[in-house]
């Protein structure tokens, strides 16, 4: 058992609805008990989808496990099929309907339907959303092209330079983030260089679309989470290399274009010269509105306006699926200044990517799906901002810090009705303003560093956010906080470390009363840090009660 | 007999009413779905749910769009090893209750809420949580239900949850008045103003505001029901001594008022007094209820079964907006609950139980109703096929019990036709 109070993934069988509903002609037909319908909603509501999804449930109750559930499947599945009459059939259970082992899949393939039936097998006690989204697309894909495979060792034939290159956008489905707008941001960026594209899967395909796919000349491999294992078997049978690079950020989207023009064989120097000479800023009239066209994003302008300057060395906490955290990593600390104080991934397949680029900024990646870990971890490493998933926005909210979502899960807002890609230029764009927007704007910076005692502007308070201060951001001053002083209790009376992500002294170590008034002048957002410093400086040394020298000691030994 | 696609089985029950029963997909919560509100209504009470992913993914679906930074509820997910027998269920439970406790010390009553998978394996709740009561009493109170697809649907988590509270309900044999079924805050107030003015009392409202404040219970309990859907905790009440108050329930006047005479007949007060204390009110809601009865009177209505309140508004709805029923679905029937409410649905009303949701949606698209009462797996597919809708769920959040709420009660039905009225585009 684990205490789950949060959970980053649904169970796998919501992965492989995931798959249903973003194609057309696809049928699922779900072993599941009463209730579990629920997960429609994610569609109909958090997607605002204006269909059902296409899933039919066996909803059993208490009263059939008595008697003939495999009875229900058989039902079921005809009557989907009489209905739907879809071009391909998935079959599988829920977690509770994986306690009664009814074989759903097998029941169904030997009812002789004259279409393919995929029989899923989806542990749901041992493996979680992705995995099923991605099992199942691959269950899929194989099943409808396995008899077009060509004999091993076969070679690709050679793509006439006449034709423009073809490529396959694999991985975009239903309930991802942002997917709708990063596929016409990816086809965008494709065209820029002249490639074309001929199957986007699942999102938007039919069956017969992916019988295409062995047409198109390599795939994009473009939420490896969901695609990679696609991608793998079809570069085995059929010989299409896979573009890896994730177009999100600036950097990584030259550096997807670069790829592609290395695999596809093409000229792509001009699209990234084009790109390079953004960063100059010259936006005169006519750029201006070129750049609603191709190849322009304002990121690395706006990032190097002076009014950026303060985002410099802002303490950032990355925190979600590994794909947008590889991403965010990167343009967090190499096209918008920021340091790098924590990363980590709940999706276990692609930690070491994730580790590696931790050890490369000398911190420690948190790989795990506990959302008390990544709660505790954050406390600790009190950054001054967030960027993690809708469950982080919640660790957030607890402790006071800036948040911004990058990564599913996600809740209604973060489907936007507006344009809003993460990929390509657009998409930069689009993080450049998402991302500092939760931070103080400079000017407020400065003036609540410098004056304490206003009765608006006091500390915490972001005035374009029209929120007044947060309590919660004053946690770490008990004496100032009447509304947080039972929270605190609350935390304090704890004594497992794990679950007290709350800043506490550590064992022995006092404030003095002109310590603790000298500390109250530290900048709400970057107490938590100096606090945590000091006390560590303190501890080193074997002082045990910090004075204002003390803390001023430890700000010039050990800096910001 | 598995999935025995609709069955149609007239069952006459009063006044000539047919009952459609059917079997096959029920497109419907689970009982877990009641911690999304009695998490609020009760603050000091945390709902640890043991069961799946699944579960922990519906909840937090649900409620997980507000940001909190205690959450008030949480699931003990089980893994392989608790399926395999590898781990100790008890000890890994007490393990999980231990871990939660240590976090939030401000816990006073704990629900472990069972679901399909802990049902399925026929894991103990109740013992455990007898024995992990006994550990941490009196810090702690710790109260089993379920609240599984399999058992229960919607709002029959609140039964369940309600229901495991009486058990620990002080006894007291003194008379008073209890109102079962959670209300909204301002609406407990309203009643308690009008029972006041009336003379009845004591009155205590269950469940409470907060899980260690518990009403009694015994030999001198009335049971007034303020939702249809508590069979349980009733059976239980009266197990314990009380006696229940039949009635119809408080939404729209006259079932405000039908509801306020069966407290004020058991109380023997004088019909002059309770004419006073109502007439205020009623007076009021009259006023308010008429622009919204001129703008629904007349239109087709058609009922999903949802949350067992189909039949209470389908009355009110019909009699009170003048509204035509077209189907009138609920997840099960209640006859001992429902009586009063059925007696007053206009003869001839087709009322179903159970769902085999395919074939409701056909006779639904079929009749075009101008407004469909459904789920909000339905809702927005339903509008872009361009009927109009209003997702049930809604009407367990709001306060729409009693007088002063019989306006808006109806404001939500008319609600989405006036939307559709106002948007050009």
């Amino acid at each position: 058992m684990e205490l789950t109070l949060w959970t980053y993934e649904g169970p796998p069988h919501v992965g492989a609805m995931r798959i249903a509903t973003a194609m057309e002609g696809v049928h699922y037909v779900l072993h599941a008990p009463q209730g579990d319908t629920y997960a429609d909603l994610l569609f109909t509501m958090i997607e605002r989808r204006d269909r059902r999804p296409p899933v039919t449930y066996t909803t059993f109750q208490a009263r059939d496990l008595g008697g003939d559930t495999a009875e229900m499947v058989k039902t079921s599945v005809r009557e989907a099929y009489d209905r739907f009459k879809p071009q391909v059939m998935l079959v599988g259970e829920s977690c509770t309907a994986e306690l009664i082992q009814d074989q759903p899949g097998g029941l169904a393939k030997s009812m002789g339907l004259p279409i393919p039936v995929v029989s899923l097998e989806l542990p749901a006690y041992s493996k979680k959303e992705n995995w099923g989204a991605s099992e199942t697309l691959y269950h899929l894909v194989r099943t409808l092209l396995l008899p077009v495979v060509p004999a091993p060792n076969t070679p690709r034939p050679k793509r006439d330079p006449n034709i423009r290159p073809k490529a396959n956008i694999i991985g975009p489905t239903a309930l991802g983030f942002r997917c709708r707008d990063d596929i016409r941001e990816v086809i965008k960026l494709l065209a820029e260089i002249g490639v074309d594209v001929n199957v986007v899967a699942p999102m938007g395909s039919t069956p017969d679309d992916l019988l295409r796919i062995p047409n198109a000349d390599f795939n994009i491999c473009l939420y490896p989470e969901i695609a990679l294992t696609t991608c793998t078997w079809l570069s085995r049978s059929f010989g299409q290399p896979i573009i890896k690079t994730v177009p999100i950020g600036v950097g990584a989207t030259r550096d997807f274009i670069a790829e592609i023009g290395k695999v596809a064989d093409i000229d792509v120097s001009q699209a990234l010269a084009r790109s390079h000479a953004d960063t100059l800023g010259n936006w005169d009239a006519a750029r201006v509105s070129s750049a609603a066209e191709v190849g322009a994003s304002r990121l690395p302008w706006y990032s190097r306006s002076v009014d950026s300057t303060y985002l410099t060395g802002k303490r950032v906490f990355i925190f979600g699926d590994a794909t947008h955290v590889l991403a965010a990593a990167r343009m967090a600390t190499e096209e918008l200044g920021f340091t790098l104080v924590g990363i980590g991934t709940y999706s276990r397949e692609f930690a070491r990517e994730v580790r590696e680029v931790a050890k490369k900024h000398g911190i420690e990646a948190v790989i795990s799906d506990d959302y008390l870990a990544v709660e505790a971890k954050i406390a600790e490493a009190a950054p001054e901002l967030v960027l993690g998933t809708q469950m982080e926005r919640h660790i957030a909210k607890r402790l006071g810090i800036p948040c911004a979502v990058i990564s599913a899960p996600i809740h209604v807002q973060d489907v936007p009705a507006r344009y809003s890609p993460q990929m390509g230029w657009e998409g930069a764009n689009v993080i450049f303003d998402s991302w500092i927007h939760p931070l103080m704007m400079g000017l407020e910076e400065h003036l609540i560093g410098m004056f304490k005692e206003d009765f608006e502007f006091a500390e915490g308070h972001m005035s374009h956010l029209h929120t007044a201060p947060s309590q919660e951001s004053r946690r770490d001053l008990p004496s100032e906080s009447v509304a947080t002083d039972h929270a605190i209790a609350l935390t304090n009376n704890s004594n497992q470390a794990v679950l007290t992500p709350v800043a506490q002294a550590i064992e022995g170590i006092t404030w003095s009363a002109d310590g603790e008034a000298e500390l109250k002048k530290i900048p709400f957002f970057v107490r938590g840090k100096i606090r945590r410093n000091t006390e560590k400086f303190a501890s080193d040394r074997g002082i045990t009660s910090i004075t204002v020298e003390t803390l001023y000691d430890a700000k010039a030994q050990i800096g910001q | 007999m598995a999935l025995e696609p609709c069955t149609e089985l007239p069952v006459k029950i009063t006044a000539d009413i047919p009952v459609l029963k059917e079997r096959g997909q029920r497109e419907v919560f689970c009982g877990l779905t009641g911690i999304v509100w009695l998490h609020r209504k009760m603050q000091d009470a945390f709902f640890l749910v043991v069961g799946s992913r699944t579960c922990a993914h519906l909840i937090q679906s649900a409620a997980g769009v507000m940001i909190f930074a205690e959450p008030r509820f949480g699931t003990a997910i089980l893994g392989e090893r608790d399926l395999a027998g590898l781990a100790d269920a008890n000890e890994e439970l007490d393990r999980v209750v231990d871990q939660l406790l240590e976090r939030r010390p401000d816990i006073g009553t704990l629900f472990l809420v069972g679901s399909c998978p802990s049902e399925v394996i026929k894991l103990d709740l109740a013992k455990a949580a007898e024995r992990l009561s006994t550990r941490f009493f009196p810090k702690v109170r710790i109260l089993n239900y379920s609240g599984s697809g399999i058992e229960t649907t919607f709002t029959q988590g609140e039964d369940a949850c309600l229901g495991s509270m009486v058990p620990v309900l002080p006894r007291s044999d003194e008379a008073g008045l209890m109102v079962v079924g959670s209300l909204a805050d301002v609406v407990e107030d309203q009643f308690r103003r009008l029972f006041d003015k009336m003379g009845i009392g004591p009155v205590y409202f269950f469940p409470p505001r907060r899980a260690s404040n518990l009403p009694p219970v015994g030999k001198g309990t009335k049971l007034l029901l303020a939702q249809p859907f508590l069979s349980d905790t009733v059976r239980s009440l009266v197990s314990r001594g009380a006696t229940l108050l039949p009635s119809p329930y408080p939404l729209g006047i006259e079932g405000t008022t039908a509801w306020l005479k069966t407290a004020a007949d058991a109380w023997n007060i004088d019909s002059k007094v309770f004419e006073e204390a109502i007439e205020p009110p009623v007076k009021r809601a009259k006023i308010a209820l008429e622009r919204y009865r001129q703008a629904l009177t007349g239109r087709k209505a058609f009922l999903f079964p949802d949350s067992q309140l189909e039949i209470p508004l389908a009355r009110f709805l019909s009699r009170e907006c003048g509204m035509e029923l077209v189907e009138v679905g609920m997840p099960y029937i209640d006859r001992l609950l429902m009586d009063k409410e059925i007696a007053l649905l206009p003869e001839g009303t087709v009322l179903s139980e159970g769902q085999d949701v395919e074939k409701q949606l056909d006779r639904c698209r079929e009749a075009r109703p101008d407004i469909t009462v459904c789920g909000l797996g339905l809702a927005n597919p339903l509008e872009a096929e361009g009927m109009a809708t209003k997702w049930s769920i809604e009407l367990v959040f709001s306060p729409i019990h009693g007088y002063d709420q019989a306006a808006d009660l109806a404001e939500l039905f008319a609600r989405p036709l006036e939307r559709r009225r106002r948007l050009t585009v």
